[in-house]
């Protein structure tokens, strides 16, 4: 019960190599075990979306995932998005616009936002506030996350 | 909300993973496809299997084809797929109107379509898909194969047909015919939500009038069904609102709706009535 | 001494809290780990009310992996939790909550057993295997029910509590009206992002004890800390690191918070507790739940002769760091903006089989001005008068102010509304979102068959409590400016505030300033960041320590630049003569180096660029604001959607736009989840229902109308400097009263809505109540 698997994450790049349960969920392994503790744990039963990281480049909810899963695979999380000190388009829209407050939820919605804009980079307004829909926040009351992801998102197609 | 614990298997084709879930039937071992639904049961323990059969490396099983004249939809097919009509016609136009209304977008880059149904939670919209367009599901085990009929399969409240050693291998649903025409409507509190009833209006415009027409309940009692009440009146007649409101009736009439401390049957009955009618009305668009 | 011109105050500077955040570099309670720590996990009681008989921890205590297991017996030597130091009331203390459940457990989640473990997942299994032998009691579900006992001997309900000023009799037998209301607010609460958690560290080397976690109020926590744990001050340091919000929920001491440092000094290891989402359902505070039957009386004019209420508070299976203070707040506000001559307010305190009841955003008011409200609503109809037009005639002027509430009870404070111009807000309001011409759209679509509706709430909120607070600034050698406070941050952009403020009054570089706050061993004393203190109060202590700090660096300057001090300016850290900006000019690194202890020219200066400063007052700051709300009814599925909602909300002063509309919008954001979503359910067993956030429905983005703000600053605050007044709880006061008066108005039936959250499922009853059901 207490047999533990070897597997290697690839996260923003980097490989890790840990050994781990199987029922150790894969945002714990991200956190605990590879030390990744920008990815937040908001519900644990995949409903808020602060566990969102990319998984081969789809944004997923690593709370409904066991670290397991992920061998092989290639992760991002928000520790990967700025360029050393470049800040992703998406990071920056975030600050200039007050897209943050308690910033717990923050995390999630960069990576989903990014997950999003990098599949379809022409998604229409209400498509991509229909997909930023699925995450939640407590503080901001959404409005300046939905200014800040379209000025990414404008941003991101001109660059 | 840590999982208990459980050994993990990997197999690499379905011959495989039946085999695994025939030896650890007993000690309560169960596929793992999506996730979505199974994994939050086991974070409150209120699943605990003791072997979980991991089927997303089995590349078999991610197929999705025509095969005559039904459309195959593999155990590994991701909600996401359908984001895009899988197929020409009313059924692939349907199957990505049905797909917005699932869950949200990352819920549905890992769910899988065969999960949903396995899983069998009565808000779930290709169950009430499968159901009402009469859907053959096909069942595997160490035993061998079998094909149980919608109708069949959902049993109740998350259970179905399917036998302890059985794995849901492909979903098989009937091409549309192309005068087919559909309307889909679900009411829930937040996008994205479960829904608290939904239904599905499929019929064949035959020069202006109705014929086999399917009314789909989903979400409001323990599993969906097709209503044959409110089909009754719509077969035969043209488009109408007196004969959708009829249909809507009837089919309020019929169903045994679910109850909790906050929603009496008497609000799901409402549901029923306002969404069925919704339904034939974008169905006849 | 010379102040500043307006530079930086009311800027949309972009936040000092930013960079972490949003790299993923942030250090919130989860992400804080100490060597060799063990993980602590909470054994909840599954009952609602119980006599426990027996525990057994000897199963768990086996398994690999734990390192013990506690009950009550282990800490019978540690007290309950205590309340606030200014807030014990003796009556009250029966009440209070131990850290594990003693003889009894009151509500399902109530902590029985502690599990400390190598690990999480391990402690978690753990916790399966002990078994509680309990005796089930009746429970009280609801605070309508007739009092039970909290213990042999002891009523379950804590205390008749009421506000009276003058006589109501005399108003309600000569009132032409009287309008009477039975209403009923839902129990929610802030249920912020992210869970609660505590790590305690024993630091053998100089026997301190410190909690790791800690938010909102560091200080008051510590000298409760102080007590319970009979340590000094000096011995026990909280910390607080990054939080996920708070709302008010976050940051009272609780049971799990203590454990930790107890559980660090007794087992001579870190101790790590991170709640899980299930167990925040169950266990953080909750609020809001009242059912009130109130009435108000008007002469022939439409003038308010009286306002009585009597209500039922639903405060849980316990009192805790609170008190009395949310009926308190209920009962103080409830006039809100309006000039009310008698009044008596009577609050059934009430314990039930739930979980406990303490403060969330504006405690207290988003519940009275529910009801206040709904009154108005249905006067102006009586009247067959304007819903605007009847609270204009009742609303407290401008040149009223300062405004005195004086209550009989003694104890109860007086509320002093410092300042204010409501009917002009209330007319600017209207003007700039167009009330008239809405109304007139509304009743357009209205007669094409839509449901669709406008309603509005007016309140005063409170902000900016005394009685005093300060701050320690200082500027090195290398011009890095170091602001020091007591103060704390859940989220809301305190660090910018205080930076703001700072570079403004000391004429700095907002890019080099860096604010402490939350760690009680930099600074002795501090108020932490609640009930909307923060701006006002350490913001005010942090202005007038710059502008000390401003002193003396003109001081030293002058003397650099041979010119008398106030013909001095400083902008961007560097000092010039005012008429000449492109002249000579020093840094303030130049003048903290010519400050440095043993420097040649120090001459008879203290050493050192820096100065500590208090702001004292006696009186708090009073912002107001009207709320406004459209909504869309639909009769089929009874959802009510918001189409839009407007604020108007006069500040004072505002220090950043860009934070206070934040803090607005929002505050409007939970608002509607508390007046159409959001319900912690209990079955009459005193089963919770709604423990994940499938069932518990938080607004998502798809539920949030674009808020529509209206800031003024009309009514600076006299009792600071700065004339500030705080803007954290002015977005979610009026918002359900604003929602029922729009679905009223969509329906065509003032007064339908008695009930939050209006859930579809209600909505449909009350269409059909009016007639309107299918």
């Amino acid at each position: 019960m207490t047999e533990k698997h070897d597997i290697t994450l690839t996260i923003n790049g980097k490989d890790y190599q840990v050994s781990v349960e199987a029922r150790r969920t894969l945002v714990d392994v991200i956190r605990d075990q590879c030390g990744q503790t920008g990815t937040h744990i908001g519900c644990e039963h995949g409903v808020c979306g602060a566990c969102t990281i990319l998984l081969d480049g789809e944004p997923v909810r690593s709370c409904l995932m066991f670290g397991v899963q992920a061998d092989g695979k290639e992760l991002r999380t928000v520790e990967g998005l700025a360029d050393g000190d470049t800040l992703h388009p998406l990071q920056q829209a975030f600050t200039d616009h007050h897209a943050l407050q308690c910033g717990f939820c923050t995390p999630g919605f960069l990576m989903l936002a990014a997950g999003i804009l990098e599949k379809n980079p022409d998604i229409s307004d209400d498509d991509l506030v229909d997909a930023l829909s699925s995450n939640l926040c407590r503080c901001t009351g959404y409005a300046n996350i939905i200014t800040a992801v379209k000025a990414a998102a404008e941003e991101m197609r001109a660059g | 909300m840590k999982p208990a614990s459980f050994t993990y298997h990997a197999p690499a084709s379905v011959d495989e993973a039946v085999a695994l879930l025939g030896q650890y039937a007993d000690a309560d071992g169960r596929i793992l496809a999506g996730g979505q639904s199974l994994v939050p049961t086991m974070a409150f323990r209120l699943a605990r299997p003791g072997h979980l059969i991991d089927i997303n490396g089995i590349d078999a099983i991610r197929n999705i084809s025509v095969d005559g004249d039904a459309l195959v939809i593999g155990a590994g097919v991701r909600h996401a797929a359908f984001h895009h009509p899988v197929c020409d016609g009313p059924l692939g136009a349907l199957l990505s109107r049905v797909v917005q209304d699932i869950a949200h977008f990352p819920i549905r880059m890992r769910g899988t379509f065969c999960g949903s149904l396995a899983h069998a939670d009565p808000a779930s919209e290709w169950c009430a898909v499968a159901a009402t367009l009469d859907a053959t599901l096909v069942a595997k085990s160490a035993d061998g194969e079998r094909r149980i009929a919608a109708a069949d399969f959902f049993e109740t409240v998350m259970t179905t047909a399917l036998a302890e050693n059985e794995m849901l291998v492909e979903a098989r649903l009937p091409i549309l015919p192309a005068n087919a025409k559909f309307g889909f409507n679900e009411f829930s509190r937040r996008a994205g939500d479960f829904a608290m009833t939904m239904a599905l209006a499929v019929w064949e415009d035959d020069n202006g009038g109705i014929t086999n027409a399917r009314i789909g309940i989903g979400g409001a009692e323990d599993r969906p069904r097709r209503i044959a009440e409110a089909e009754a009146i719509l077969n035969g007649n043209a488009p109408s609102d007196e004969i959708f409101r009829a249909a809507a009736d009837a089919a309020a009439d019929v169903v045994d709706p679910m109850e909790d401390h906050a929603t009496p049957a008497s609000y799901r009955r409402d549901l029923v009535r306002a969404l069925t009618r919704r339904a034939c009305e974008q169905a006849n668009t | 001494m010379a102040t500043a011109k307006k530079r930086v105050l009311g800027e949309r500077l972009k936040r000092l809290e930013d960079p972490p955040l949003i790299s993923g570099r942030a250090r919130f309670a989860d992400d804080i780990n100490f060597p060799h720590q063990l993980h602590m996990r909470i054994l909840r009681s599954p009952f609602a009310h119980a006599e426990i008989k027996s525990i057994e921890t000897a199963a768990a205590l086996a398994l690999p992996g734990v390192v013990a297991v506690w009950t009550h017996a282990d800490i019978a030597d540690l007290g309950p939790i205590d309340f606030r130091a200014d807030k014990s009331a003796e009556e009250l203390k029966a009440f209070r909550q131990y850290c594990l459940a003693k003889d009894r457990v009151r509500y399902v989640g109530d902590p029985v057993a502690a599990v400390f473990a190598e690990d999480p997942y391990v402690a978690e299994d753990a916790i399966e295997l002990i078994e509680i032998d309990a005796e089930l009691l009746r429970v009280i579900s609801d605070a309508d029910q007739e009092p039970g006992e909290f213990e042999p001997g002891l009523s379950s309900e804590a205390g008749l509590l009421t506000h009276t000023f003058g006589d109501i009799e005399p108003g309600f037998e000569n009132a032409h009206l009287v309008v009477e209301v039975d209403l009923r607010t839902g129990r929610h609460s802030g249920v912020p992002m992210e869970t609660r958690g505590a790590i305690g560290v024993h630091n053998k080397t100089a026997d301190t004890l410190e909690l790791y976690g800690a938010a909102k109020i560091p200080h008051r926590n510590r000298d409760t800390l102080v007590r319970m744990l009979d340590r000094p001050p000096a011995k026990i340091h909280l910390h607080e690191g990054h939080t996920g919000g708070g709302f008010g929920i976050r940051g009272e001491l609780y049971p799990e918070d203590v454990l930790v440092l107890l559980a660090a000094e007794r087992l001579g290891r870190p101790v790590k507790w991170i709640e899980d989402r299930q167990e925040h359902m169950m266990a953080a505070n909750q609020g809001r739940n009242q059912h009130h039957k109130a009435r108000l009386a008007f002469d022939a004019d439409g003038k308010i002769l009286a306002m009585a209420d009597e209500f039922w508070h639903d405060q849980g299976g316990y009192v805790r760091t609170h008190g009395a203070n949310v009926p308190n707040r209920t009962m103080c506000m409830l006039t809100g903006a309006y000039k009310v001559p008698a009044f008596r307010a009577e609050c059934h305190f009430r314990l039930t089989n739930k979980t406990p009841a303490a403060t969330y955003r504006a405690p207290g008011r988003f519940e009275s001005t529910f009801v206040r409200e709904r009154m108005m609503d249905i006067a102006a109809e009586k009247f067959g008068v304007d819903r605007i037009e009847i609270r204009r005639r009742n609303l407290i002027g401008g040149a009223d102010m300062p405004f005195r509430i004086e209550f009989d009870e003694p104890g109860v404070e007086t509320l002093l509304f410092d300042s204010g111009d409501y009917p002009t807000l209330l007319d600017k309001a209207l003007a700039h979102f167009k009330w008239d011409a809405l109304e007139a759209e509304l009743a357009e679509r209205r007669a094409k068959g839509e449901l669709v509706g406008c309603g509005l709430g007016i309140f005063v909120e409170e902000s900016g409590k005394g009685p005093v607070d300060g701050a320690r600034i200082s500027v090195d050698i290398n011009g890095d400016i170091e602001v020091l406070t007591g103060g704390a941050s859940l989220g809301q952009g305190f660090e910018t505030t205080m930076g703001q403020i700072t570079a403004e009054a000391l004429g700095a570089d907002y890019g080099k300033i860096t604010v402490i706050h939350g760690q009680t061993d930099r600074i002795p004393y501090g108020i932490g960041a609640h009930a909307a203190r923060a701006t006002v109060m350490t913001g005010s202590a942090v202005n007038i320590t710059a502008l000390k700090v401003r002193e003396k660096a003109l001081d030293v300057a002058s003397e650099m630049l041979q010119t008398p001090a106030d013909k001095l300016d400083i902008e961007n850290s560097v000092v010039f003569v005012a008429d000449n900006p492109s002249g000579p000019s020093v840094t303030l690194a130049e003048i903290a180096k010519r400050l440095m202890p043993g420097s040649k020219n120090l001459g008879d200066r203290e050493p050192n660029l820096a100065a500590e400063g208090f702001h004292n007052t006696s009186e708090s700051a009073f912002p107001y604001g009207i709320h406004f709300a459209v909504v869309k009814v639909d009769p089929d599925t009874g959802h009510v959607k918001v189409e839009r909602f407007m604020v108007a909300y006069d500040v004072g002063r505002a220090v950043n736009h860009m934070l206070l509309e934040g803090q607005l919008v929002g505050g409007c954001i939970q608002g509607i989840g508390g007046a159409l979503f959001e319900e912690f359910a209990y079955s009459k067993e005193g089963e919770p229902l709604a423990v994940t956030l499938a069932d518990y429905l938080l607004p998502t983005m798809d539920c949030a109308p674009q808020v529509e703000c209206l800031v003024t600053e009309d009514a600076p605050s006299p009792t600071n400097l700065l004339g500030i007044k705080g803007g954290g709880e002015g977005g979610i006061n009026g918002v359900a009263a604003a929602i029922a008066g729009a679905i009223d108005n969509a329906i065509g039936k003032v007064g339908a809505v008695t009930q939050l959250p209006v859930t579809p499922q209600r909505m449909k009853q009350i269409l059909r109540d009016a007639g309107q059901g299918d």
